[in-house]
């Protein structure tokens, strides 16, 4: 065994002394620089494939009591009808007051390129992947759109929570964090980790982020009071108070809508978890950081449009888009519906697509974060053909 | 030529160093330790789902006399009978989840716990409603555990028709629309089983099957069902008339399983499968890009040998790669737990004498909160193996958090941090968690220390 260093030996032949942890730009509470635009935008996946037909029913479409006699139907069945083609699931009750003040819409009939397989798995990453091939695809559209703006400190986009949010992956600075993680550790044993990761950088970046992101906390939970609350609340929560300060992105998950079975019990959960994330979200953000604001939720694939032999729905391909905040044009379906009469559907079994999910998100990001056309169309969403704009904004 | 060597063996294919257990002595009695009696399962036992079953029928029993009683003092009764059956699952399964542990703190043959695990999350399953939730445990004891060297076709035959797969898949009730059940109720298909066993658990996704292959194993699948009373079942009154083509084999006979056994055989036989399983195995043991080679010789074996993991296991631990020193992969927190408490060597007694509360603070919660609650994976393709799903800043929160209260909560009294060093890292001890085990303030950051070192973190 090699013959133990002294401390003090140690830490000046590592570099150590006079770097304490507090004067770390890591941790120090720091103002950052400045972000380049305004604007605030939210992304949240919705894992599992969201059966937009059942969160928005087109009960205006004869068809849609035929292909799901037990689903849910229109306002007779307890739906909110929204425009007298379409009605919201009884469950997305607490969102209505944000459709009668144009701060929720959705966009329906959208879908990512991927075709076919119906693998949640492929979808997700599709999706977030942002490109028309899974083929040596490794970073996510929301981090290229990163890449492709100035300014960008490792603050401006957060994603959060525990799952892999593969949108943000890439080689822009992001922060990742969830907010019930706590590092409660000696001043002493902070520094002591510093110096045993410091030889593997992928685990003490991360490490480093960890503690100025606890540090962060710490301030939030000293200065409002701790609640328990649904992890999606909170998630909610800390979204709010970084996008309030100097984040402009954030992106986070919300599972529970693969309901192949029993969808009338399945459903509404997965819908009150996104009702009460979009109410925290308006009521955390304050009405001047929510009029900047656009939520984006989007979902890998929709569901069959036939209801299948156990109460619920199977992977499909068109599906639904949620949209919300003060800088949407809510107070509308928007998108081109295609019908669900037999010949309309797509290979006679899901919703017809009329348009890629991704035109819409490129649209929103030209309009918030003023980005060119040919930014989006060639760095963001290679190859993805924006089209005329849908105006999904104010 | 890298060659065997037994801290390796520890670290990459076992749960890491002991300070109490011998390594094994070489690749030779590796395999060996996965083929001779089960003396972990013995020593640690879990209750298969056969007896885990009986547990279902009383909970049925006294929902239906709650249902039969409804407003009579003998309905209350059944309630509580109900929920003291719950409450005896629940604390049933995080002792079984304490010695799934105790079989990686003390086996001298940590791969075969590897294994399991591995093809526990190949084939991931758990109940969904009810008491069957608490049945993972139950489900890999009986319909994995025995498999893992044999041939992949049984584990794959036992996995798929298991009541807790056709619960977690939904194949239990999925009726064919021509059948003579769905005929009367309106009920049919669901997809979800059969696209997972081609998606997942044989050909992979990239694999040569289309929507019409799905839909046509689904109406194949029809009739795999199961209940309390009798476990798995064949209801051929569920059964879709007629044929059934998938990947341009038909299949025929609508009163036995048979076709659904030759359709599971076909698949796992299938070249796609031997790629699919030749790279998950390298991926997990190995690196995340694992070398071509590696991949060569594993999907050839599979195929020469008809599926045998045995003979897979014994081309991976003799190529050369396998042995590569450099430690890349990183322990994802279940493995991460594990292998502290073997570096710890915590004795039976000191673990087991927890009641639920403590457990959930020593290990269901913490896990969860590093990010892998306890066999609940977010969906049916299992744990990411990726490093860089796990290596984030709130997963080593979590990780640090735990390493330095646990393993004090769980000994009472802990090693000397500066041989602790030694025994937990073997050669891969460097001058930095030398000095921090000796430098930290106390004992517990001490431990914490040497745990989160990336030698200990990565495999």
């Amino acid at each position: 065994m090699p013959r133990p260093l002294s401390r003090r030996a140690f830490l000046q032949r590592t570099g150590f002394v006079g770097c304490s942890l507090a004067a770390s730009p890591l941790v120090t509470p720091v103002t950052f620089a400045a972000t380049p635009w305004d604007a605030r935008l939210v992304v949240i996946i919705l894992r599992g494939g969201m059966d937009g037909l059942d969160v928005v029913r087109p009960y205006g479409d004869a068809a849609l009591r035929t292909l799901r006699p037990t689903l849910g139907g229109g306002p007779d069945q307890g739906a909110h009808d929204l425009d007298g083609f379409h009605a919201l699931h009884p469950s997305l009750e607490p969102l209505m007051r944000l459709w009668n003040e144009g701060d929720l819409g959705f966009v329906q009939a959208v879908s990512t390129p991927y075709r076919d397989k119906r693998s949640h798995f492929d979808g997700q990453d599709m999706l977030e992947a942002g490109t028309d091939t899974l083929a040596g695809v490794r970073d996510g559209w929301l981090n290229r759109m990163l890449q492709a703006v100035p300014g960008i400190t490792a603050q401006t986009a957060y994603a959060i929570g525990h799952n892999d949010m593969r949108l943000l992956q890439g080689s822009a600075d992001v922060a990742n964090w969830s907010p019930e993680a706590q590092l409660g550790l000696s001043p002493q044993a902070q520094q002591l980790m510093d110096l045993v990761t410091e030889g593997d950088p992928a685990i003490h970046a991360a490490w480093q982020e960890a503690q100025m992101l606890a540090a962060l906390e710490e301030e939030e939970a000293a200065a409002t009071g701790k609640q328990r609350k649904g992890a999606h609340v909170r998630i909610a929560e800390f979204a709010s108070a970084r996008l309030r300060e100097d984040a402009r992105i954030a992106a986070f998950s919300l599972n529970g809508w693969d309901t192949h079975q029993a969808q009338r019990n399945a459903l509404p959960r997965a819908l009150t978890r996104l009702s009460e994330t979009l109410v925290t979200l308006r009521q955390k953000l304050g009405r001047a950081a929510w009029d900047k604001t656009a939520v984006v939720a989007l979902t890998e694939f929709g569901r069959t449009a036939r209801e299948n032999g156990t109460g619920g729905t199977d992977h499909g391909t068109g599906g639904m888009m949620v949209l919300a905040g003060g800088a949407v044009q809510g107070g509308r379906v928007h998108g081109d519906w295609p019908g669900l009469a037999s010949g309309d559907l797509y290979q006679n079994r899901d919703l017809m697509p009329t348009r890629d999910v991704r035109a819409h998100v490129a649209w929103i990001m030209r309009g918030m974060m003023g980005l060119e056309r040919n930014t989006l169309e060639a760095s963001v969403f290679p190859g993805l053909d924006m089209g005329d704009n849908p105006h999904l904004l104010l | 030529m890298r060659a065997f060597d037994p801290q390796l063996a520890e670290i990459r294919f076992g749960y890491g160093l002991s300070p109490q257990v011998a390594a094994p002595s070489g690749i030779d009695a590796m395999i060996a330790g996965l083929q001779g009696p089960d003396t972990m399962a013995d020593a640690f036992p879990v209750e298969p789902f056969d007896t885990f079953r009986l547990r279902m029928i009383e909970v049925a029993k006294a929902a239906e006399q709650r249902r039969k009683n409804r407003g009579t003092p003998k309905a209350e009764a059944a309630k509580k009978r109900r929920n003291e059956l719950n409450a005896a699952a629940r604390k049933d399964g995080l002792r079984w989840a304490g010695h799934v542990l105790l079989r990686r703190i003390w086996s001298p043959t940590a791969f075969r716990e590897r294994l399991v695990a591995f093809w526990a999350d190949h084939f991931t399953a758990h109940g969904k409603r009810g008491v069957i939730r608490r049945a993972t445990s139950p489900y890999i004891q009986e319909a994995i555990r025995p498999h893992i060297a044999g041939r992949f076709d049984d584990m794959l035959q036992a996995a798929i028709a298991h009541p807790v797969m056709l619960e977690y898949l939904d194949q239990s009730r999925s009726m064919g629309p021509g059948s003579k059940r769905a005929g009367k109720k309106n009920r049919g298909l669901n997809e979800n089983l059969a696209r997972e066993v081609l998606e997942l658990h044989t050909l992979g996704v990239g694999g040569p099957y289309t929507q019409q292959d799905v839909r046509q194993l689904a109406e194949l699948f029809t009739g795999l069902s199961f209940t309390p009373q009798d476990g798995f079942t064949f209801r051929k009154d569920f059964v879709e008339p007629g044929a059934e083509t998938v990947l341009g084999t038909t299949y025929a006979d609508d009163t036995t399983t048979a076709p659904i056994r030759a359709v599971l055989s076909d698949l796992a036989a299938h070249p796609a499968t031997a790629a699919h399983l030749a790279r998950k195995l390298a991926v997990h043991f190995v690196a995340d890009d694992p070398d071509p080679g590696l991949l060569a010789a594993l999907e050839a074996a599979y195929l020469e040998t008809d599926g045998n993991l045995l003979a897979l296991y014994e081309v991976l631990l003799n190529h050369p790669t396998a042995w590569a020193p450099e430690l890349t992969n990183f322990k994802p927190p279940l493995d991460f737990m594990s292998s502290a408490m073997r570096s710890l060597a915590v004795p039976e007694a000191l673990l087991m004498r927890f009641n639920e509360k403590k457990m959930r603070r020593v290990f269901a919660a913490p896990l969860t909160q590093m990010g892998q609650q306890w066999q609940r994976p977010l969906g049916p393709d299992g744990w990411p193996e990726e490093d860089a799903h796990w290596i984030t800043p709130q997963g080593l929160a979590g990780r640090v958090a735990w390493a330095m209260d646990a393993p004090e909560f769980i000994l009472r009294v802990l090693p000397d941090p500066r041989r602790f060093v030694d025994t937990a890292l073997g050669d891969r001890a460097d001058d930095a968690v030398r000095f921090a085990a000796a430098a930290a303030e106390s004992k517990p950051e001490a431990i914490g220390l040497v745990l989160m070192s990336p030698a200990f973190q990565r495999r």
